[in-house]
């Protein structure tokens, strides 16, 4: 083969553009508790870190997951290699209700990948993953073997870990499974959710010492925040009925509601009594009752019913379960550590839905009364909403 | 695999259509995909009965399929099989669009209904609701999915509201107007008067459709059970916007600028359209995606295992067609479990931790008159599938696996483009190169995204490959790169050839020592690529399996080598083309059965998605990479393999074996340097003539002068094949020194440096094909087989006979003798073939190949003896007798017919030559010849002419060799038409038969191209005289008129006599309807 003009196209090259060097980036180290440590690149915030690290097979929603409450604490490993490709929507406003996001702001403590995208490309897109990362502060490391690190917390379980970036000093490991993460996560005062007829969001805060609401045709439903993700409230005001929004500690009987809505949120349950406490009491009436994620947790807890950690949780868009009992299955949407022993629950309860990779429990419900809930995230945001018709099922309870 | 569900059917017996020869758009993958269904059926102990006439596949070997006819997959055929096995079930979905339209066919005619046989899998309903555009259009506006609609108006007014209602852009296409004259696309009312008005005046409507130009091509792959449980298993993305087509198009699974909304938008769109159409089993959903809002629109759904779905599997380790198999038979996806980890469960959807690009093979270059212009229509012959963990280093994969001698993105040969604006927007086989050529010439992304609408995002990944090349050029030493440039090379997919012509420029002279030198430096800081699992899990759950790929953007490997010396490697086919294809799949799988049935680790490694031998269970470890002696030394780094086999995979390995040699590697079989001698031309010649094996003269020539002389001492014609080529096919035959002169100026260049090999063209010569196998030089099993053709018809598109039929015993036992003498003098151990030429008992040697032949499976499934399976065993050290069957023991005949794709090829000459053209091929068994060559002339699309047929017999000669046919054409009744010299040819013969004139005689009548497209003619046999210009004109428009108006053509006079004596003394239903093992 005969060597052209290669040489002549790069002296073109070098006249008719901006010619720029290798990127410049300070080198990062991942140092797992058991002494493992992965060596790559800084693109985020320049700062040290701790978590836990865990991952995700997913490989889409790295917007939604890192605003997600439920990665509180936590090193999110994402297993897709390339990070960043569509940039990072507009996130901005709406505070107390983000449009395409799952919180006002990053709950991840840091986010691994292989590969970050320097450029984007999304007509939605108003920033890059990078420079959001930057504006919250948040780490972001890339050229790290994901998926060697992804074996190694699969063979050893999740685990603690840290993240120096060069020149940005040491940091202790950190235990976010040690932290209340729901008081954490949750919100502090009473907010009433509602759609007008434009499709927009009406905001009203209500006095947590007087819980009134307002007079209105909809049905009321409380929404228990344990670190919730904003699509459910989506999910549920666009269903046509209102949503109060209380903290995890708080004695919702105060307030008059047609049903119960235990959401989402970080680490062990075994933190949240005072819900467990509170929901304890709401399964002696008839109001229904709907869980998601930590929900299931908690309502199980109630019910009498034992949790305990998975070795590396269930976190990815793609979990099939069954529908207990029947032959139709779902994929769904993951984020979670911890599960609910099906063996523990007592006689008026009974699993809904079993995971088919490894059988965990993957939601319960009550054998007369119309409490239940599920494991995986009916709302997706991130993946898929093959079960959103399970918000439909909790308000025709109503 | 338990069943947990009572009202599984109890299917007994069931038919599997297969696709028939490989064509354009509808290729090796349908091998994949019946091999599998066939295995999934196996299972469950249902008895198979498979009729493809494809014999060089996978599936039509022993042990997958239960009986294998080897017959035409049409209605005809099928019915009558049908007859005899009475199946209870059939499936449709594995054979393409072959298999579908003749499912749909038999399903309207009444067959399936007359012999009780179920459709298995998606209802022939469902079918038929996808593949009428009226009825699918109605059927998703039932659920209001939008489809890509158009109105057909006559007015402005009615232009004006219909433009409205859809939304500009619009594109504005004159009905009944040749070559889209008068269409063109508006931005608003203005436009569209002004445009409409100009349409309507020579066209009395005009369709209005909404423009998508600059969509994303997005598409889904979607498996349903009878449960109605849904998953979407793969997503995948077209880095061409819409407009060219799927097939095409450079793609990526999954896709990558899609969010998340995006993603799941369209993914539960897909859901809510396979349940609602019906689908049981497998189905794709394509879509155009508007890259600045939410909008879509459904292109297609394709209700059968596709190039798509075969693609999906490859790239996700889902293995499509095995599960729409099984939920063919009535099993939920719930009872299934995953193949790759065989602990989780069937029911689930991919994650990807690597990203895969699929780039189209075009052979464009093969044929006369093609448009090169790539766009609705699929043109490509094959593809590759490039696996890696960043976008850059996948896609330099790819276009290095392509094989047109492409290193990569850049660092390739330049290549003259004048206007580089227009080769951006009217995209061609080379626009990924142009994109380069771009770049390099300060092209930044905006711009060439407005040319091209590809997403910028594919566009700044390959920016970083440019920009990574400027970084290397900086440098002018190889010892002086940095550790860390030569690594972020890497994991941008960057070779060590591409690196060292990057560095070194043009002081690169010898591109294999400088290779070396790249790998050398590497390896000593440390910078090897390592080996990735595919899953299906992203390392969520332990794989079971070896599917492995190689990348630079990882640190640890997943594969534990123990160096046990267990490993025997064997290196596959690379991207089907022409002249390559699905038979050395057949070749590479069998070689992998008999490797681990002796107790070896079977390795194979191959990048063909298409392909059976891709497939993870067919081999202990499964390497999807390329095949370059780096990727191949890397490999063999971390296998330390006891040996490697080369000779099975066609000529990609085959050339990699003095390299691999010098490197010390273990090549089992024939040695490399027996392999360069039978390769080298003068090596090869120096030995025949030390042998005194007589070969056609020949000579290697620097100047017209001295070809010239040659000329003068062997005379015309001859064979000449430039080194150089500057357009257009490789080599040609030329008759007389006007072509030669012609041929020399506008196609070769002849210099020093470009030397000419010319070869006398011997005329009226017997082909013969020796396909053996010896063992230390010694032949162990061998068959000989004659071409139908004379010499001058490439091997690979002359339709050959098995056992031959017209040799003379003399002739075989001299080839016997000769093939001897060779496998003796190059010590062969292992596959090999022989061409020769037979004139008289005169035999000259064409061309040897130390490796197995197109030929293999042919002779192999002929004769009932798997020369692969013996080659093999030789090529493992393995003593072997001599079996003790042979040709002459036969009594019935096989022919390997060709396939030709020309009417996929706008603008190609279909005309044969001494370049080949076919893109696959059928082998049908009969009785006798004729019994035989029905069958596979029926088989390659051929018809049995009802009522006229139009010849032109070519030369005096070739119009002599045909006159009986032209008797029997009208003793057997048939009307015919001939040009001039063919009609005085017949009436001096007492033929009947009615003149017509050459398009060139324009004022007579009747002319043939109005015949023609009357559909007064159903055969046409035209045979060109020689390569006049006229003569080529003339004939070109009735050989592509013939093409394009779907009527059969011939243009070889031996095989239209061959074909017209075998439909005049055959009754169609004369045909043995007789399986392969009835033989």
């Amino acid at each position: 083969m005969v060597f052209t003009n290669d040489s002549v196209d790069l002296l073109t090259y070098h006249a008719k553009t901006k010619y720029y060097r290798m990127r410049e980036t300070k080198r990062a180290v991942l140092i797992l508790e058991d002494g493992t440590t992965f060596e790559g690149k800084s693109f985020g915030y320049e700062a040290s870190t701790s978590g836990e690290v865990v991952f995700n097979t997913a490989m889409t929603g790295y917007p939604e997951s890192l605003t997600d409450p439920s990665y509180e604490g936590q090193i999110l490993v994402t297993t897709f290699p390339l990070l960043g490709n569509y940039g990072v929507p507009p996130s901005d406003a709406n505070p107390i209700m983000s449009e395409y996001l799952e919180d006002a702001h990053i709950h991840c403590k840091a986010i691994i990948a292989q590969d970050y995208s320097w450029e984007h490309s999304h007509w939605l897109a108003k920033r890059s993953l990078a420079d959001w990362l930057k504006s919250e502060k948040i780490p972001g490391i890339y050229d790290i073997d994901t998926r060697a690190l992804t074996k190694h917390l699969r063979e050893k379980g999740s685990m603690l870990g840290k993240i120096t970036i060069e020149g940005c000093g040491d940091v202790d490991f950190y235990d976010p499974n040690l932290d209340n993460l729901v008081d954490k996560t949750s919100t502090e005062g009473i907010t009433l959710y509602d759609l007008a007829p434009d499709g927009s969001f009406i905001t009203t805060p209500i006095n947590i010492e007087n819980p009134v609401l307002p007079n209105s045709e909809k049905k009321t439903v409380v929404l228990v925040d344990c670190g919730v993700k904003h699509n459910i409230i989506r999910c549920l005001t666009r269903r046509g009925v209102r949503v109060v929004r209380v903290p995890w500690n708080y004695d919702f009987s105060q307030i008059d509601y047609d049903g119960l809505f235990i959401s989402n949120g970080p680490g062990n349950p075994d933190y949240a009594t005072e819900t467990v406490e509170h929901l304890r009491r709401a399964l002696n009436e008839d109001r229904p009752i709907c869980g998601i994620c930590m929900g299931n947790q908690l309502l199980a807890k109630a019910a009498g019913a034992k949790t305990y950690k998975l070795k590396y949780g269930h976190r990815s868009h793609n979990q099939p379960v069954r529908q207990a009992g029947t032959n139709t299955c779902f994929i769904t949407s993951q984020n979670h550590g911890f599960a609910v022993d099906s063996t523990t629950l007592p006689a008026e309860w009974e699993p809904l839905f079993i995971n088919m990779n490894d059988g965990t429990n993957e939601g319960i419900r009550h054998k007369t009364k119309p409490f239940f809930s599920a494991q995986f995230h009916p709302e997706a945001s991130s993946g898929p909403k093959d079960t959103e018709f399970l918000f439909d099922t909790f308000i025709s309870m109503l | 695999m338990t069943n947990t569900d009572s009202n599984k059917k109890t299917i007994k017996k069931v038919l599997l259509l297969g696709s028939g020869a490989l064509k354009i758009g509808e290729a090796g993958e349908f091998d994949y995909s019946g091999s599998q269904a066939l295995k999934a059926l196996r299972e469950e102990g249902i008895n198979t009965i498979l009729i493809n006439p494809n014999i060089a596949t996978v599936q039509t070997s022993d042990g997958f399929a239960d009986k294998i006819y080897f017959l035409p997959v049409t209605p005809y055929f099928v019915e009558k099989i049908i007859e005899k096995e009475r199946p209870d079930g059939i499936m449709l979905a594995f054979g393409g669009q072959t298999a579908l339209n003749c499912g749909v066919a038999l399903y309207e005619n009444g067959v399936l209904n007359r012999y009780n046989v179920e459709v298995l899998g998606t209802p022939v309903r469902a079918i038929m609701d996808t593949e009428d555009r009226e009825l699918f259009v109605k059927k998703l506006d039932e659920i209001d999915i939008k489809t890509i609609k158009s109105e057909a108006v006559d007015n402005v007014k009615d232009a004006l509201r219909v433009a409205n209602t859809l939304g500009y852009p619009v594109i504005v296409r004159a009905a009944y107007a040749l070559g889209g004259l008068g269409s063109g696309f508006c931005d608003n009312d203005e436009q569209l008067v002004s445009l409409t008005e100009k349409a309507l005046s020579f066209s009395p409507q005009v369709l209005v459709e909404k423009s998508l130009k600059g969509w994303k091509e997005v598409e889904y792959e979607v498996v349903r059970d009878r449960f109605d449980n849904c998953i979407t298993v793969c997503n995948m993305e077209n880095f061409d916007p819409l407009g060219i087509h799927t097939g095409e198009s450079i793609v990526v699974a999954p896709s990558q600028t899609l969010s998340n909304d995006d993603y799941h938008y369209l993914r539960a769109l897909a859901i809510k359209i396979i349940r609602h159409i019906g689908i049981v089993g497998e189905c794709n959903v394509q879509y155009a995606f508007d890259p600045a809002s939410m909008d879509y629109r459904v292109i297609e759904v394709n209700a059968r295992l596709s190039r798509s779905s075969a693609l999906a599997s490859k790239a996700t380790g889902y293995p499509l067609a095995f599960v729409a198999a099984k939920l063919g038979l009535g099993y939920g996806l719930f009872d299934l479990k995953n193949s790759v980890t065989r602990s989780t469960s069937a029911f689930f959807e991919p994650a990807l931790d690597y990203l895969v690009v699929k780039i189209p093979r075009w052979d464009l270059g093969k044929f006369h008159g093609v448009n090169r212009e790539i766009g609705s229509s699929m043109k490509s012959v094959g593809e590759v599938m490039a696996i890696g963990r960043t976008f850059e280093e996948a896609i330099q994969k790819g276009l290095r696996m392509i094989g047109q001698g492409m290193h990569g993105f850049v660092g390739n040969k330049d290549f003259k483009t004048d206007d580089i604006d227009h080769a951006l927007a009217d995209p061609t086989d080379k626009r990924i190169f142009v994109i380069a050529k771009a770049m390099q010439n300060g092209y930044d992304v905006e711009r060439i995204h407005q040319l091209t609408k590809i997403d910028r995002w594919f566009l700044y990944k390959l920016q970083n490959i440019i920009n990574t090349s400027v970084e290397l050029a900086g440098y002018d030493d190889l010892q002086a790169l940095p550790a860390e440039l030569i690594r972020t090379a890497k994991q941008q997919g960057f070779s060590d050839f591409q690196i060292g012509r990057a560095v070194l420029k043009e002081k690169m002279t010898d591109s294999e020592k400088t290779t070396l030198d790249v790998r050398a430096i590497r390896k000593q800081s440390g910078i090897v690529p390592v080996v990735k699992q595919i899953d299906t899990l992203a390392a969520e759950y332990p794989a079971q399996t070896n599917y492995l790929y190689l990348t630079y953007n990882g640190s640890q490997n997943d594969v534990e080598y123990l160096h046990d010396h267990r490993s025997i490697v064997v290196l596959g086919s690379g991207a089907y083309r022409i002249g390559s294809s699905v038979e050395f799949d057949w070749c590479s799988v069998n070689a992998l059965m008999t490797v681990k049935r002796e107790g070896w680790r079977s390795v194979m490694i191959n990048y063909n998605p298409e392909t059976v031998s891709t497939d993870y269970d067919m081999c202990d470890r499964l390497y999807f990479d390329e095949l370059t002696f780096e990727r191949v030394m890397d490999i063999l780094d971390l296998e330390q393999p006891h040996g490697t086999i080369l000779s099975v995979g066609g000529q990609i390995p085959n050339n990699l074996a003095t390299r691999l040699d010098a490197e010390g590697i273990n090549i089992l079989g024939t040695s490399a340097t027996s392999i360069d001698n039978a390769e080298d031309r003068h090596k090869f010649s120096a030995m025949l003539d030390r042998l005194h094996i007589d070969q056609p003269r020949w000579r290697e020539l620097t100047s017209v002068e001295a070809i010239q002389e040659f000329i003068d001492e062997v005379g015309f014609p001859v064979l000449v094949r430039p080194s150089y080529v500057l357009s257009g096919a490789a080599m040609n035959v030329c008759s007389n020194d006007e072509e030669l002169v012609r041929f020399l100026r506008l196609a070769a260049n002849v210099s020093k440096q470009h030397p000419v090999v010319v070869t006398e063209f011997i005329q009226n010569a017997k082909e013969i094909e020796m396909d053996a196998v010896a063992q230390n030089g010694e032949i162990k099993a061998y068959a000989i087989s004659e071409h139908i053709e004379y010499a001058g018809v490439h091997s690979g598109d002359a339709t050959i006979q098995f056992p031959p039929q017209k040799l003379y015993v003399e002739t075989m036992r001299r080839i016997k003798k000769v093939s001897s003498q060779i496998a003796k003098a190059l010590n062969i151990s292992g596959p090999f073939n022989i061409q020769y030429l037979a004139k008289n008992n005169d035999i000259k040697v064409i061309e040897c190949n130390l490796r197995a032949s197109r030929s293999f499976p042919f002779v192999s499934k002929v004769l009932k003896i798997n020369f692969i399976d013996l080659a093999t065993r030789i090529m493992l050290g393995i003593p072997v007798e001599k079996p003790h069957k042979n040709a002459f023991d036969l009594d019935y005949v096989g022919i390997k017919a060709s396939q030709f794709s020309f009417s996929r090829l706008q603008g190609a000459d279909p005309v044969l030559g001494v370049d080949m053209s076919s893109t696959g091929e059928v082998g049908c068994i009969g009785t006798d010849t004729s019994d035989a060559v029905l069958k596979s002339m029926l088989a390659v699309g051929l018809r049995v002419p009802e009522k006229a047929i139009l010849l032109s017999t070519g030369s005096p000669k070739q119009k002599a060799d045909m006159l009986d046919a032209a008797h029997m054409l009208h003793n057997k009744g048939y009307k015919i038409y001939a040009t001039g010299g063919t009609h005085q040819f017949l009436n001096d013969n007492g033929i009947p038969a009615i003149r017509v004139y050459w398009p060139s005689q324009p004022d007579m009548q009747p002319q043939a191209l109005d015949l023609l497209h009357r559909k007064e003619i159903d055969l046409v046999v035209n045979i060109p005289k020689n390569l006049s210009s006229t003569e080529l004109s003339n004939g070109y428009k009735i050989r592509r008129s013939a093409i394009d108006l779907n009527i059969p053509l011939l243009t070889n006079a031996r095989l239209a006599s061959a074909f017209i004596l075998a439909f005049t003394t055959i009754p169609l239903d004369d045909i043995e309807i007789k399986s392969w093992n009835e033989y």
